[in-house]
């Protein structure tokens, strides 16, 4: 039942992120100033998160709650190192003048992958609210049920940034 | 209040938790709400019959805002040299008229049906998240009323509703009535998504034992194919809401020609929510009325399968015509030719349609009642409309078309006298099963009557205004220009403003009539089942009780209701009458389920939409604001989350055994 309604809520984000993909290319493409290893490693990073989160779904069906913990602390970890790494990234591109309303490739560039990022920082903070309410006891229902949620809706972040990174970094213009 | 003991039902309706019961707040931060029957008890509410007739009297409310910007056009143009508005406010009042009418009624009020009687018609208890759904109703209220404040606040948007951009950018438009367009309407957008999420969740899972897909009523099958659409096309919407905003708040340059961008962008995102929305509007309605007709010719609906995938198909096809909108934009011979064949291709779902409700009522015993007249009505209006929509489908003769009067008659015809008036024959219809009160057949006929004379009077001379090419926001006529003889614009002009108020007054009828009804000592109430129905929602109570079902039915026909109480003899076809609706309701509810969980009450909903504006205003006026918002949005959802979404067990008494819980389960998955 949640498996549906989450397909279907990610369908209707999957068609919304399809429609940024076509406005990337639409602009001028000052593609000189990607640093694709730079990027390539944040990448990795954001999907080393995923084996973790995978491993913290896998506790928590075990109801092993300490590994549980522990997983879910490093996988957002690595998913805020990664939305470090963008920071890092936008203020670096915009030294190197490519600002937000600079043209139509630096709206859209800025638009999708902030909007990827915020997505990221959303499931950062349900990891840490997870963690805190797992701590406290205070999470309803069934936890191990909880946990494979937002491991979903973290791997389809992740899948979203495979899809932004190929399309915006690898594939010259 | 989440446990029902038997067998004492009136508790249910009455409110307060079994005696010695305590709600818990060790799990919450605010006490959980306690059922009370006073205001508090719509706030906190999460029940969906009552979420429905919120959602009814909201819509209603913005229908009534919106039927008074409309009158103001027409009264501007009733004479020439117009004078009751100037361009700028006639520029705001036909944007928001048509924002009012799309997103603040039409499509509301099909939530409000959809929410009261898809649970009663699938045989469920509530919908399958009844947090998120009071979460919508919430969105939607406060982001009407955000919208609408931009009357008071500088002026509402003017740019049209489909607000072509760049001529929505703050050069050609300076105020700040599209700012609260942008995010009024992604306010009003979550209330939309999360509706349909919620609808297709309980449809898909929430189905009465022996319901199968193809036993479900017609209504329930349009709204689940409606949710579909909505869920994928709000999405569109919102990226273009979004690039909007941020053009307009923070400079970006979406659609700044200057820089490179392509203008015909906006006007590709609009179209492709744009037209499946048209399909949100008119869908519902196709249920209603394909629910009404076969209870008045006490018929079977003629073909079901074929109505309900002729439904679907409408919902596939519709995603491809989108750009039938723009064939005067340029876009070249092929688009421009595919889009055309698509779009009469989705001119035959709905000619099926139409073939299947005649072929009902072909034959049968018709019994002329107010919700079946508007049901007709729908049948022939729509008609009229569908054919002038054909006419658009053929590229060259839209391209004379476009823009002119000729479209607004079109789209009013389907509108009003497709959706419109399947909504009023479903409040006839349905409201001895909401209110158990009849609406006053006289007063419905004249309701009706001028209605349908008034929209007509309206609407038709519309077609003769725009074929002789009075542009489609023309907000003043002289006499001079006016031409001269029967096609003169000043003489149609005059009557289609005379018909408007014809109509103002029609609906005003209706408000008369619920008044009437309600406060009359003469009305009586109404019997159980007024109509000799035919599906599983007239199997409850006149109104249904909190828990809908006493006991939940197994379903194991099309019109289950039906055949409760008739038995067809195979050799002559003969229907007899086997048992009243007292008689079923009395076998169904003999042996009543002995535990029943309902969802209980909760502040989260409406706190978490009260603070979306908050973050809209910000977004206006004072970035501080925005961020104050968005710690309430933060905190709410924290508390949402901490909240189980039924009070627990221990609070209770313990579940029955070999119950397990079972039904806690059901209804309560974090919703």
């Amino acid at each position: 039942m949640f498996l549906g309604s989450e397909c279907l809520l990610f369908g209707g984000l999957i068609s919304t992120y399809m429609l940024y993909k076509g406005r990337v290319n639409a602009g001028p493409q000052p593609d000189q100033i990607f640093d694709i290893p730079f990027t390539s490693v944040s990448s990795f990073i954001l999907l080393m998160s995923s084996l973790t989160m995978v491993l913290a779904v896998s506790a928590a069906q075990r109801k092993d709650e300490r590994n549980m913990n522990l997983w879910l602390v490093v996988t957002a970890l690595l998913g805020a190192t990664f939305v470090g790494g963008q920071v890092y990234e936008f203020t670096s591109f915009y030294r190197e003048g490519l600002g937000f309303t600079t043209s139509l490739f630096g709206s859209s560039f800025y638009t999708l992958t902030g909007f990827h990022g915020v997505h990221v920082s959303v499931g950062i903070i349900m990891l840490m609210a997870l963690v805190g309410m797992n701590r406290n006891k205070r999470i309803p229902g069934d936890r191990a049920e909880v946990v494979e949620l937002i491991g979903l809706y973290w791997h389809f972040v992740d899948i979203v940034w495979i899809i932004i990174f190929t399309l915006v970094y690898l594939i010259p213009s | 209040m989440t446990i029902i003991e038997r067998p004492s039902t009136e508790v249910a309706i009455a409110g307060g938790a079994p005696s010695g019961v305590k709600p818990s707040e060790a799990l919450g931060v605010f006490k959980r709400p306690a059922a009370s029957t006073s205001w508090r008890d719509w706030v906190v509410t999460v029940d969906h019959k009552k979420l429905g007739i919120m959602y009814g009297v909201t819509a209603f409310f913005f229908f009534i805002v919106g039927g008074v910007e409309a009158l103001l056009i027409r009264l501007q143009l009733i004479a020439p040299d117009g004078k009751v508005l100037n361009a700028d406010q006639y520029n705001q009042m036909f944007t928001m008229h048509a924002t009012t009418m799309v997103f603040l009624f039409v499509m509301p009020m099909a939530a409000a049906f959809a929410n009261y009687f898809v649970p009663l018609q699938i045989g469920a208890r509530d919908v399958a998240f009844p947090r998120i759904n009071a979460f919508g109703f919430w969105c939607f209220l406060f982001g009407g009323l955000f919208l609408n404040s931009s009357w008071f606040l500088g002026g509402g948007a003017d740019g049209g509703w489909f607000m072509y951009a760049p001529n929505s950018s703050t050069l050609f438009s300076p105020s700040h009535g599209i700012d609260f367009w942008t995010l009024g309407l992604q306010i009003t957008g979550i209330a939309s998504l999360t509706g349909a999420i919620n609808l297709i969740v309980t449809v898909l899972n929430m189905r009465a034992p022996g319901m199968k897909m193809m036993r479900m009523p017609i209504f329930t099958w349009m709204v689940l194919v409606t949710q579909f659409l909505l869920l994928f096309a709000i999405p569109v919407i919102t990226v273009a809401l979004f690039l909007l905003t941020f053009q307009r708040s923070f400079d970006a340059t979406f659609f700044d020609v200057a820089s490179g961008a392509d203008p015909l962008l906006w006007q590709h995102l609009f179209w492709i929510f744009g037209h499946p929305e048209v399909y949100i509007m008119i869908l519902p309605s196709f249920g209603i009325i394909s629910e009404v007709i076969p209870v008045f010719s006490k018929k079977p609906l003629f073909g079901y399968p074929i109505v309900a995938m002729s439904g679907a198909a409408i919902g596939f096809v519709g995603w491809g015509v989108w750009a039938h909108h723009m064939f005067a934009s340029g876009l070249g011979p092929v688009s421009v030719t595919v889009f055309s064949m698509a779009t009469m291709a989705i001119a035959v779902p709905t000619g099926v349609k139409i073939v299947n409700w005649v072929m009902t009522m072909w034959g049968g015993k018709l019994s002329f009642t107010v919700p079946m007249m508007f049901a007709i009505a729908l049948v022939v209006q729509f008609t009229i409309g569908g054919l002038s929509g054909v006419t658009h489908a053929v590229a060259p003769s839209d391209t004379q078309q476009t823009d002119t009067y000729y479209i607004v008659a079109h789209f009013h015809y389907v509108l009003f006298g497709g959706a419109v008036f399947g909504l009023f024959s479903g409040f006839y219809y349905w409201w001895p099963k909401m209110f158990r009160r009849q609406l006053n057949n006289a007063i419905g006929k004249w309701n009706f009557w001028l209605m349908v004379i008034g929209m007509n009077l309206t609407f038709g001379p519309m077609h003769i205004l725009g074929l002789q090419g009075q542009p489609r926001r023309m907000m003043v006529w002289t006499e001079a220009r006016a031409g001269e003889g029967f096609f003169n614009f000043g003489f149609w002009n005059r009557v289609a403003s005379i018909g408007s108020f014809i109509l103002g007054i029609g609906v005003l009828l209706f408000l008369v009539n619920i008044i009437y009804t309600h406060k009359s000592k003469k009305v009586a109430i109404s019997p159980l089942d007024p109509w000799d129905a035919r599906t599983l929602e007239w199997m409850t109570h006149n109104p249904p009780q909190e828990h809908n079902f006493d006991t939940i039915p197994t379903v194991g026909h099309l019109d289950e209701f039906f055949h409760r109480k008739y038995e067809t003899d195979s050799s002559t076809h003969a229907v007899t009458q086997v048992q009243s609706a007292e008689e079923v309701m009395a076998e169904l509810n003999a042996h009543p389920d002995e535990h029943i969980h309902m969802p209980s009450r909760s502040y989260w909903p409406i706190l978490l939409a009260l603070s979306l504006p908050v973050i809209g205003y910000g977004l206006i006026y004072n970035r501080m604001l925005m961020a104050v918002g968005a710690a309430m949005v933060l905190l709410t959802m924290f508390g949402w989350s901490m909240e189980p979404s039924t009070s627990p067990d221990e609070d209770f008494d313990p579940p029955a055994p070999g119950e397990g819980g079972g039904h806690t389960k059901e209804l309560s998955p974090l919703g």
